[in-house]
């Protein structure tokens, strides 16, 4: 067998050193996130098709949905990305209790968006007949472009309802983050797991970044000053 | 092997610690980190699918011998080539080369002591595994009648078979492509050994290299089209439903650009292991290293742009279909330089006929025939024509069979010295080298004619007319069935009665082949200083032994 020396803590047997270690993890979350691009690539490209072909249905749909949740999940999210930020910039500089804080932070606030969404937002939208498959009611005052507004509502629901998942995953790996931070296993030497998940975050959050404008403003909502 | 044993290194196996005798017991190869096992792992996993996968095709020709039909309903016909191409495709053609001989070979070819991530890689497993079960469940539950495209609306709205699970199966594999590809690109980025530079690589790298960008880039795109069409499904309601205005030409769109790439992800790891072959047994250099290398990377790129050549006469724009066109056209060029290249390496080579050679040898034949006739369906006029019909099967079984297996089973033969310790019986190898040529041309050859002739593909009965090639491709079809048994008899018998294999049989190159054989579970005692360029069989002091 391999002679083993001695090695800092979290080393793999794999590599030769701690710093191909921490870039092998580096770009293996950027790997990562490519795929997350694609993954998620697949849906935008098809919400670009359905929106140039039913523009007007688009609009309707996203006049119906509560804007200044989407607003407030916005600004909720931004700070979770910096709490997280902050959290990484803890541990480079070696202090426990902060990193544990910001960590904590961190899901407490990507727990808020969640429940924000959830029971505002989803609910609100039960309530008003406006989720497809669950008694989705089409309004005549939607006149023609209302037979294509269920597919906005589809693409709403899938991709916020993605964009979740992805969150809650997340919170998961925070908390597994924020047991091994009190544990103090992060050092100013050693903190890859953080950074590495800290990609993982603030990807969740670019995502959002598009969705909302996305799924929320169009259609001149406020250049026309709605309708 | 045909040579006599002169390795002076040979240790007998059995004194040596390596990683097959390391750990003992079933949980020590379920919890294994180790790649060389969890490449056995794989290789048990999808040499089952694979003869599950032709139990269905040997159904389908068997049926075929009779115009009318000789074994089984219509309905059943759609299930059985469904299944046959569903598990053919995602869980036998697809993780073939990279799952096997790249788990086994990457870290070894690269002076390695295992991938970036092992427990990323036993992962990598499970779901395969966790995504085949959801398949065979589905199999079991009455199958899924779709084709293996599951093209919409049929496949969302009007079929009554297990679409869902064979779906969700599928959808999950595809997380096990994904992982395996991430590692593979981490792996060949940061951890080569000293010395070993991009252009010093086994082409076989630069080969898994591009398949693994593939599976990276193409793999979620199937992956959320498939979770999409189980959405429907299940909600009865989404983004392909004409009810509310959904285009299903979208789900084929959506769906191609993935699956004309996986085309790619199956041969791409065959034509590395044909470099790799080509090079030993004629004991020569490549032929322009840096065009088969690019050559590789070129396909992984082009791929993603042909995809439109499936929808040709699917309601496509003229214009959308000229470009396509010429596309699909443009991939054939790194393809025909990568042939044109072995060829070359093989000239005024010394060639040596062992069994892994004739494998490359009926290789470039095969795939030189798949690739040719895959010009005429990337044109638009005579695609109009062949489109549909057994042509189109033909072609494809040319480059996948023809091509991917046959360089998997060269693969196989050439490294499972190194992966076992033992030899095989060289004769009963060569022969079924040559039984399986046979018996796939005789198969698949009267199926260009069929198709030529306007036989549509995925019918249960077929004119009269058609029948004497009909019963051809049956024949052949079982002739193919019995070569690929033969191997898997005597690769079995060799584990355990096959004569030692030492470090090295066939006299390689390459950084696997300094290391005893079974190796040891970290590869290298000393990791490697790579001073010198790849096959460099020229300067060669290693000995066949």
């Amino acid at each position: 067998m391999a002679i083993h020396h001695a090695h800092p803590p979290g080393f793999a047997h794999q590599f030769e050193d701690m710093q191909q270690q921490r870039e092998a993890g580096s770009l293996g979350m950027w790997v990562f996130l490519l795929t997350e691009m694609m993954f998620f690539g697949g849906l935008f490209a098809t919400y670009i098709v359905y929106r140039a072909l039913y523009l007007p249905s688009f609009e309707i749909g996203s006049h119906l949905l509560e804007v200044r949740f989407g607003a407030l999940n916005t600004a909720v999210l931004i700070g979770s990305s910096l709490t997280m930020a902050l959290a990484i910039h803890s541990a480079q500089i070696g202090k426990r209790g902060a990193q544990v804080g910001f960590l904590i932070t961190t899901m407490i606030l990507g727990a808020a968006f969640l429940f924000i969404k959830f029971t505002f937002e989803w609910r609100h939208d039960y309530v008003e007949h406006l989720v497809p498959g669950f008694g989705f009611a089409i309004r005549p005052e939607w006149g023609a472009p209302g037979a294509h507004v269920p597919m906005f509502f589809c693409f709403y629901f899938f991709m916020t309802g993605l964009h979740a998942l992805h969150m809650i995953i997340g919170i998961g790996i925070l908390a597994v983050l924020t047991v091994m931070a009190h544990r103090g296993r992060f050092t100013p030497q050693y903190y890859s797991p953080l950074e590495v998940s800290g990609l993982y975050w603030h990807f969740v959050d670019i995502v959002w970044i598009f969705l909302f404008p996305l799924l929320y403003l169009i259609g001149g909502r406020y250049l026309r000053g709605g309708h | 092997m045909s040579t006599a044993t002169i390795d002076v290194h040979e240790v007998p196996t059995g004194s040596r610690v390596n990683y097959l005798n390391a750990q003992y017991g079933v949980k020590s190869w379920l919890l294994t980190t180790d790649h060389k096992r969890i490449a056995l792992l794989y290789l048990a996993s999808i040499t089952l699918m694979f003869f599950v996968g032709g139990f269905f095709a040997v159904l389908m020709r068997l049926h075929l011998i009779e115009p009318q039909g000789a074994l089984v309903q219509p309905e059943t016909y759609n299930k059985l080539f469904t299944m046959h191409g569903v598990i053919m495709v995602f869980f036998f053609l697809v993780p073939s080369i990279p799952a096997t001989l790249g788990n086994f070979l990457v870290p070894m070819m690269i002076g390695a002591r295992d991938l970036a991530f092992p427990k990323l890689n036993l992962l990598s497993w499970y779901i395969y595994v966790i995504g085949a079960i959801f398949t065979l469940y589905a199999v079991i539950s009455g199958g899924v009648d779709t084709g293996w495209t599951f093209y919409t609306p049929y496949s969302s709205s009007f079929s009554h078979t297990s679409v869902v699970p064979t779906a969700l199966g599928v959808f999950i594999t595809g997380f096990s492509s994904i992982l395996t590809g991430l590692n593979f690109v981490v792996t060949i980025h940061k951890m080569r050994a000293p010395g070993l530079t991009w252009f010093r690589l086994p082409l076989f790298i630069w080969a898994i290299y591009a398949t693994s960008i593939i599976f990276i880039l193409g793999t979620p795109v199937i992956a959320i089209t498939l979770f999409l069409l189980f959405l429907e499904r299940v909600l009865h309601i989404g983004i392909f439903d004409p009810a509310i205005g959904g285009d299903p030409i979208l789900f084929q769109h959506l769906f191609w650009f993935y699956s004309h790439p996986a085309v790619y992800i199956m041969i791409l790891p065959g034509m590395g292991v044909m470099s790799e072959l080509i090079t030993c047994f004629s004991r020569k250099r490549i032929f322009g290293y840096s065009f088969v290398a690019f050559s590789s990377l070129a396909i992984a790129i082009i791929s993603f742009l042909v995809w439109g050549h499936h929808m040709f006469v699917t309601g496509q724009s003229i214009y959308a279909g000229l470009i396509f066109s010429v596309l699909s056209f443009m991939v054939a060029i790194p393809s025909a330089v990568k042939v044109f290249n072995w060829t070359a390496t093989l000239y005024k080579g010394s060639i040596s006929y062992d069994a892994p050679m004739l494998y490359a040898l009926g290789f470039i034949g095969l795939f030189t025939m798949g690739g040719l006739t895959g010009l005429f369906l990337a044109s638009l006029a005579t695609d109009v024509h062949l489109n549909g019909t057994y042509f189109i099967v033909a072609h494809f079984h040319y480059i996948m069979v023809g091509g991917a297996v046959m360089a998997y089973l060269g693969g196989i033969h050439f490294w499972w010295p190194k992966i076992t310790g033992r030899l095989y019986p060289d004769g009963w190898a060569r022969f079924a080298a040559l039984v399986i040529f046979v018996g796939f041309n005789l198969t698949f050859f009267p199926q260009f004619m069929l198709g030529y002739l306007g036989m549509p593909r995925r019918y249960a009965v077929y004119p009269s007319e058609f029948q004497v090639l009909n019963v051809m491709s049956s024949a052949g079809a079982s002739i193919l069935g019995i070569g690929y048994l033969i191997p898997l008899i005597y690769l079995i018998w060799s584990m355990r009665y096959g004569p030692t294999a030492g470090p090295n049989p066939w006299g390689a190159k390459g950084l696997e082949w300094t290391t005893p054989s079974p190796p040891p579970t970290e590869n290298f005692e000393e990791i490697p200083v790579v001073t010198e360029e790849a096959y460099d069989y020229a300067h060669s002091t290693v000995i066949r032994g």
